[in-house]
């Protein structure tokens, strides 16, 4: 990467930065806070969310701040009236879709941008049962937004473990191992990644949902093997 | 969802890779285990041990009140007590005066000589050092040693006999940097879990080239370049031969051999013998596999060399550890970034046990006892009278229990150790446990040794104190108390100071050797004026710039990621000729198989934490593993019981086979009291290190009965293994 | 079965040293073998190729033509898209349902007849299509799936014409052009031509020639080239996107079809100017007629010494694999046809960088449509000026367009770019159907918009339609007589983008399912108060903050439909 520095305008103040910068990056070193979703610091960013779009002065659409390079020239607007509607809608529409009751980060940034969480009246929510396969953690997609990163980490970002990919596509994707396989039948390590880079409580630990379904500790720490091991177990799937 | 109460930083208490981890705590309970993604040790990774694995401490079995036993017990006819109806529950003040009395009543009458300790590769700095500083000043015994004489000893004995300093040269997560690095007789993905994604990226996305060395096809060989199937304990001469291609290639770096190391001549003269058809013919790897490794390490910019136990824990583990560093210094793979000669420790603090002296030859930070201006330094700093330090080197765990018996070792102090787990020979341990008159023992579990002890000290996890632990790559980190100790237990430095007073009542000793310290904080300043290595370690530095890595001179020193840029702390390196000698036990018609032993993922060595802890489950019983040709050939299936037995004993469990170990070579984790592998293992020594041959008893296995598993959990799937 | 299992077996043994690029081909082997995948076969192929078991899992719930549970002996897939939904494509699903429903109660059928509603299946001009095990056919709604599976053994022929005829001058003959007649009709002359030019040279005259990518792009054919030309890095590929999934378009079926081996020149001068020794040809898995037609033109052309080691005696050496799509209409998209080809699940990715830099593999790439690059010859043989005869300035050349709908004679025309709309629909289409009067025209496809009567005199040309607010597209022209009510193919669209939206970016993933749901409301005439701005909303930003072009267009159509006719959009009681 050159150290080359390349000029732009960043809501109509000149600025400059290495070139190879995103947008993200040079906005937060000028003290403009972009909202992010998907994107984290040590995952790759692929830009999902869209939540961090902006607007660049003569491109046809939207650019993602988290993967998207200043380039000399370019005017950037991070609150023009196309990027709050775009921010506005894609929050809405995952409060349609997702239970965000986990997700503080997200309520916040649905109060800064005037969200109605309740916009999309008779919207099919996504709901899957929540996954209890395992001594270790639950899996409750109804909080997940797909932001990828639990896939990720499990696979080139961290641990080369590759237990999870993704079932279905569209709006009915959701994270699954092979074939839906109990997590201890699939390549699953345990490391627990995917449950550190959540953002939404999706992948949580059992036994802090143990104690909020209602479990004392002492009564945590007195369960048998079978009844931590979780409830989906093999023979009770087939059936 | 769960708001916590706090949220508590701390390290890892499983390996030496140092992991930084944040505890969340509600009601004193951890329910939720983060890892901060800016720390340089493990950038937000954990492993399903630290990540899941620390609820051991909340297990109900834990002793958190002192116990004695009720019946007393005799030397030869001690017994081991699991169950609580054994023992009596008392007063710290009873518990304390009854072992300080009967340690003070056994060195009246025997000596130093009488008296032995173990001190704790999973304890804090502050824990070991007053324990070695409690045994040498009051007991004046060296008889002080722990673990590492069970994993990196050979290591630490030819590094020091070669460069002079014994710890990892680089810091770990430089693999990423190196252009070719050897991997040999290490599993990381089982028991460095995070330096294994280190390795795993220097690989996939830095493009590095990975030669693995090892018996057992490890996960790693998936992302290796070459992969080396040596025959157990062959390692000298795979080593060997490659520096002997090295050396005829001329592929070695003149300059560096000049101005660096010594003996090269006799070295180069001793490599002649080892051809790589000569190394082919001992140790079965093809010869062009040792040709095309040995170029590629010589001809890379940066190059490493990692190891585990596979190369110490053998009765030639010293000269398999030269072997390696033979070819650094024949390389000048050492010295600088992404370079270097890299013992990957196993324990949380082995590298901090040992650097505070836990050890029979040394005080703290590598000083020799046999030396006199260091008995003197120690002397003036604990307050001990001049010539009243014992000069003589103690003896090493091993030989602690072989010299068990009236006219040996009569007291022995276990702190967090499990030698009948550990032990290589366990019938041989079990026997010389018994043996003992008097012995303690301060942990959380009464474990398999713990058993055997007349009074039991309930100390505290190591989420309960404060105190520093010692990483793999020198790094000290902080440890913080997270939770109040449970029940009635103390932090093992307390218990330490409390005891060591009133020892030295007993001792009716004028001069105190000082046990006054309100804090751990205040043992560290204590260590930094004696251990020049941690001269620039303060509490308050840890706090503020998190860990630290050794040496650090002084306050103002900002830590040493890697070592030997300039020189070696003995002067040059110093090249060893070597010899092939075979492993003490090989394989025979009766006892067709080498029998290596080793750590599974999910487990920690005696098992003490992981098998009280939820993780138990996900590997919940004891597996030999075995190629399945072998198995075919024994009529073995998947999951079948087998019956293993070395010339020693025989243990009984289920089969699991898999191409992960190559033909002739079986696998035991030796973390299962159920079907303990070190039952089986011998106790040779190497001649150096004195280190047992973990990783070479030859075993026939034969065909079980399933009811011979009755208590076994039923097999499940697991798609990780 | 198609094959036995252990044919299966030695055909991944053969596929396993090209690792993770060989998946879809391998899963389209099992699928073929043993009529689904299951875990185990899933689990051997992860296994020979090296991908791991998860992202082989992944890879096979992306792809519809790919089925993880038995789907019966006889898989029938009903067109559901608009202009096979106005012949009528509805009641042929129903029937073989009602019908396989009925008889299971006796016989056990439902396990052996298996229909499915399927997006778009390129053969707008036979509606209501059905495609039986992968054959084409022209259905009618009383026909039982016995007598579906007996039509295959007939295949129905497009009528192909047009004022100019030199991209279908050899099409429309209700049969393939084989080597021998293609070379007779000067084929392979202008590759000849090319050899004997420097490649810099073959580039000028592509760029001369104006010609722009007809997959609906429009992007200038030879700057690609040049761009991947000039990129450093190799190897270089040229890919041929025939992932026609467009609902409405079926040409570049029939170039397939009926003229494999122009589209093979045509990617050959690609490669000799770009200087790739490796093609592929990447066909949606719907098209099994058009790769079988397209596999052996490549067998032809090896055998000829055309395609392999030094070609027609020059230093030029050239390879095309052809790689079968497998239900994804995403993969039209070239980055996710990229991911498709080596092994992925379709994901578009993110641009820049380009193709041309970073394409498959990441190496550098030139992507063309079929119909791209079956006017490569014709421009080097008819050279660039007189190419630019045809067309307009700015839209030079021919231009070949699906017509489809409620006129007389839907077919495929080839007209110079500049006519007007109402050329095609009324002298070449010969007008309305029903005689009923024109209402609309979706032009461009799912992801284009309408034409209405005022529109008929729009030159039909890059700048004339964009004038009038209308992508040109890939060439769609489906017709709307007055009697029709347009929120039925509205209501499709939106569901055709629901279901391939590829799940990525949030926009697309969640704004098409809203959008479905409330253009389901419109459609039983009752959206709620809201939905108008709703809408809007979604379609905005899907529009405006969408990865790639499937979620920045899928709401085109509607946001078109909102602005001609708002009263659509409004509760029954209050219209009219």
């Amino acid at each position: 990467m050159t150290a080359n520095l390349v000029q732009f305008t960043l809501d109509g103040t000149p600025a400059q930065a290495p070139a190879g910068t995103t947008i993200l990056k040079a906005a937060q070193q000028l003290g403009i806070a972009i909202p992010t979703i998907c994107y984290h610091d040590y995952c790759t960013a692929n830009a999902l969310c869209r939540i961090c779009v902006v607007e660049v002065k003569g491109a046809r659409v939207l650019v993602p701040a988290c993967t998207a390079t200043v380039q000399d020239g370019m005017e950037i607007h991070t609150q023009s009236e196309r990027v709050q509607r775009a921010r506005r809608v894609i929050l809405e529409m995952l409060y349609s879709t997702v239970d965000l009751s986990e997700a503080p980060e997200i309520e916040a940034m649905a109060a800064a941008y005037d969200v109605d969480c309740q916009r999309f009246p008779q919207a099919e929510p996504r709901r899957p049962p929540l996954i209890d396969d395992n001594p270790m953690y639950v899996r409750d997609y109804a909080k997940c937004i797909l932001c990828w990163r639990c896939v990720q980490v499990c696979a080139e970002d961290a641990q080369y473990t590759y237990a999870i990919n993704f079932k279905g596509r569209g709006y009915e994707t959701q994270i699954s191992t092979f074939y839906e396989v109990p997590m201890p039948e699939s390549t699953c390590v345990f490391c627990g990644q995917c449950i550190g880079v959540c953002p939404t409580g999706a992948l949580k630990f059992k036994r802090q949902y143990l104690l909020e379904i209602g479990y004392a500790i002492e009564e945590i720490l007195q369960m048998t093997r079978s009844e931590r091991g979780g409830r989906r177990r093999r023979a009770e799937r087939s059936a | 969802m769960l708001t916590p109460d706090r949220i508590v930083s701390t390290v890892c208490p499983f390996c030496g890779v140092g992991c930084n981890m944040q505890l969340h705590i509600k009601d004193n309970f951890i329910y939720h285990v983060s890892a901060p993604f800016d720390s340089p040790v493990n950038h937000g990774n954990l492993c399903v041990k630290g990540r899941f694995g620390t609820d051991f401490l909340y297990h109900p079995k834990r002793i958190t009140r002192p116990l004695l036993r009720r019946k007393p017990q005799k030397p030869g006819e001690r017994t081991q007590a699991f169950d609580l109806e054994e023992w009596r529950e008392v007063s710290w003040d009873e518990a304390l005066d009854f072992v300080a009395d009967r340690l003070v009543e056994i060195y009246r009458n025997y000596g130093p000589d009488a008296m032995a300790v173990y001190c704790c590769a999973k304890a804090t700095n502050e824990d070991n050092y007053l324990l070695q500083k409690l045994y040498r000043a009051l007991f004046r015994t060296n008889n002080v040693d722990h673990c590492t004489r069970l994993c990196h000893a050979a290591s630490v004995v030819a590094l020091q006999m070669a460069i002079g300093s014994s710890a990892m040269s680089n810091t770990a997560a430089e693999v990423i940097e190196n252009d070719v690095f050897i991997l040999t007789g290490s599993n990381p993905t089982e028991n460095h879990p995070i330096i294994a994604l280190q390795m795993k990226a220097a690989v996939r996305k830095y493009g590095a080239k990975l030669i693995v060395v090892d018996p057992r096809r490890i996960e790693m060989v998936d992302y290796a370049t070459l992969y080396l199937p040596l025959k157990p304990g062959t390692d000298v001469p795979v080593f060997s031969a490659m520096a002997h291609v090295i050396l005829k290639e001329g592929l070695y770096n003149r300059e560096f051999i000049e101005q660096r190391t010594e003996n090269f001549e006799a070295f180069a003269a001793s490599m002649e013998k080892f051809t790589p058809e000569v190394a082919e013919e001992i140790s079965g790897v093809p010869r062009h596999l040792i040709i095309e490794a040995a170029r590629m390490y010589a001809t890379a910019r940066n190059a490493a060399i990692y190891w585990a136990l596979g190369i110490p824990e053998s009765t030639h583990g010293t000269a398999n550890a030269l072997s390696l560093i033979n070819l650094a210094l024949l390389t000048g793979h050492i010295g600088r970034r992404g370079t270097g000669l890299n013992p990957l420790r196993g324990q949380n603090n082995v590298q901090g046990a040992s650097d505070m002296g836990a050890m029979p030859w040394h005080y703290p930070g590598y000083q020799r006892v046999d030396h006199e201006e260091n008995a003197q330094r120690w002397e003036r700093l604990w307050n001990v009278e001049p010539g009243g330090l014992n000069r003589r080197r103690g003896l090493t765990t091993t030989e602690i229990l072989s010299a068990v018996g009236p006219h040996g070792v009569r007291a022995l102090y276990i702190m967090g150790e499990n030698p009948m787990m550990s032990e290589p020979d366990l019938n041989h341990t079990r026997q010389k446990m018994s043996e003992l008159e008097f012995l303690v023992a301060q942990d959380l579990f009464i474990n398999e040794s713990g058993a055997f002890a007349d009074v039991f000290l309930p100390a505290v996890s190591w989420a309960e104190k404060d105190g520093t632990f010692t990483n793999t790559d020198r790094r000290v980190q902080r440890v913080r108390r997270a939770i109040p100790p449970r029940g009635q237990s103390r932090a093992d430095w307390e218990i330490l100071c409390d005891l060591a007073k009133r020892i030295e009542r007993k001792l009716g000793r004028r001069q105190s050797a000082y046990w006054d310290y309100s804090h751990p904080a205040e043992i560290m300043e204590e260590i930094r004026r004696g251990v020049p290595e941690y001269g620039g370690i303060t509490y308050e530095r840890l706090d503020r710039e998190g860990g630290l890595q050794t040496p650090v001179w002084d306050e103002k020193h900002p830590g040493t990621p890697y070592l030997f840029a300039e020189t070696f702390p003995r002067g040059r390196g110093k090249f060893h000729p070597l010899d092939y000698v075979p492993n003490a036990e090989m394989p025979d018609e009766e006892y067709p198989l080498v029998l290596s032993t080793g750590r599974v993922l999910e487990h920690w060595h005696g098992g003490t934490m992981t098998r009280h802890s939820w993780v138990d489950d996900l590997y919940p019983e004891p597996l030999v593993e075995i190629h399945p040709h072998d198995a075919s050939t024994l009529g073995i299936e998947d999951g079948d019981a087998v019956r293993v037995t070395s010339r020693r004993a025989s243990i009984v469990l289920r089969a699991r086979v898999t191409e992960k170990t190559n033909r002739g070579v079986v696998f035991i984790p030796f973390h299962f009291h159920e079907a303990a592998a070190n039952l089986l293992t011998h106790d040779q020594l190497d001649p150096l290190a004195k280190i047992p041959e973990y990783k070479a008893a030859v075993v026939r296995i034969t065909k079980a009965r399933p009811e011979e598993l009755a208590g076994r959990p039923a097999p499940q799937p697991r798609g990780r293994i | 079965m198609a094959q036995s299992s252990s044919s299966f077996e030695a055909l991944l043994t053969s596929l396993a040293p090209q690792g993770r690029t060989a998946l879809l081909p391998a899963l389209h082997a099992a699928q073929e073998t043993f009529g689904y995948i299951s875990d185990q076969v899933a689990a051997q192929i992860g296994k020979a190729l090296g991908v791991p078991l998860a992202e082989v899992f992944g890879v096979v719930e992306f792809y519809t033509l790919f089925h993880r549970h038995p789907v019966g002996e006889v898989l029938l897939h009903v067109c559901n898209d608009p202009a096979c939904a106005l012949a009528g494509a509805d009641t042929v699903y129903k029937q073989i349902v009602f019908q396989t429903a009925e008889s299971a109660a006796g016989e056990g059928v439902s396990t052996k007849v298996r229909v499915e509603k399927s997006p778009c299946l390129g053969l707008c001009d036979h509606a209501p299509a059905v495609l039986v095990q992968s054959l084409p056919v022209k259905a009618s709604p009383a026909q039982t799936w016995q007598e579906l599976v007996a039509a295959t053994a007939t295949r129905p022929l497009t009528y192909v014409d047009g004022d100019v005829r030199l991209l279908t001058a050899l099409c429309g003959r209700h049969t393939t052009v084989r080597l021998d007649e293609y070379r007779r009709h000067e084929g392979y002359r202008a590759l000849e031509q090319a050899l004997q030019s420097p490649p810099e040279a073959v580039i000028e005259e592509v760029k001369a020639s104006g010609l722009v990518g007809r997959g609906g792009a429009a992007f200038p054919t030879g700057i690609k080239w040049q761009s991947a030309a000039q990129a450093p890095g190799s190897p270089k590929y040229v890919v041929c996107n025939a992932d026609e999934a467009e609902p409405g378009a079926f040409k570049d079926r029939v170039l397939m079809e009926d003229n494999p081996h122009a589209i093979l020149e045509g990617m050959l001068i690609a490669a000799y100017a770009i200087g790739a020794a490796k093609g592929y040809i990447y066909i949606r898995g719907e098209y099994m007629l058009p790769y079988r037609v397209m596999q052996r033109a490549v067998e032809e052309a090896q055998a000829a010494g055309l395609l392999g080691e030094r070609i027609l005696g020059s230093d030029f050496c050239f390879e095309i694999e052809i790689r079968r799509g497998a239900g994804a209409y995403i993969c039209g998209e070239e980055t996710a046809l990229f991911e498709s080809i080596e092994g992925k699940r379709g994901f578009p990715r993110l641009k820049p960088p380009f193709p041309t830099t970073h394409g498959l593999f990441g190496k550098p790439t030139v992507i063309n449509n079929v119909e791209t690059l079956a006017n490569v010859p014709l421009i080097l043989r008819l050279g660039a000026e007189e190419y630019r005869r045809l067309g307009t300035p700015q839209s030079p050349g021919p231009k070949l367009f699906c017509l489809s709908g409620d006129v007389k004679r839907p077919g495929l025309y080839e007209v110079p770019l500049g006519v007007p709309l109402r050329h095609l629909i009324e002298d070449l289409g010969q007008g309305m159907r029903n005689d009923a009067p024109f209402q609309a025209a979706l032009i461009g496809g799912a992801a284009g918009a309408f034409a209405t009567p005022e529109h008929l005199d729009t030159p039909l040309s890059f700048e004339g339609l964009r004038a009038a607010g209308i992508p040109l597209g890939a060439g769609v022209v489906t017709v709307f007589d007055s009697t029709r009510d347009l929120r039925d193919p509205l209501y499709r669209l939106a569901r055709f983008f629901a279901e391939e939206s590829c799940g990525k970016c949030y926009p697309c993933q969640i704004g098409t399912q809203r959008q479905l749901e409330i253009m389901e409301r419109v459609l039983e005439g009752r959206p709620l108060p809201g939905d108008w701005e709703r809408l809007q909303d979604v379609g905005w930003t899907m529009t405006d903050a969408s990865i790639c072009g499937l979620g920045q267009t899928a709401a085109s159509a509607i946001l078109s439909a909102m602005k001609h006719w708002p009263e659509l959009f409004q509760p029954a009681a209050e219209r009219r």
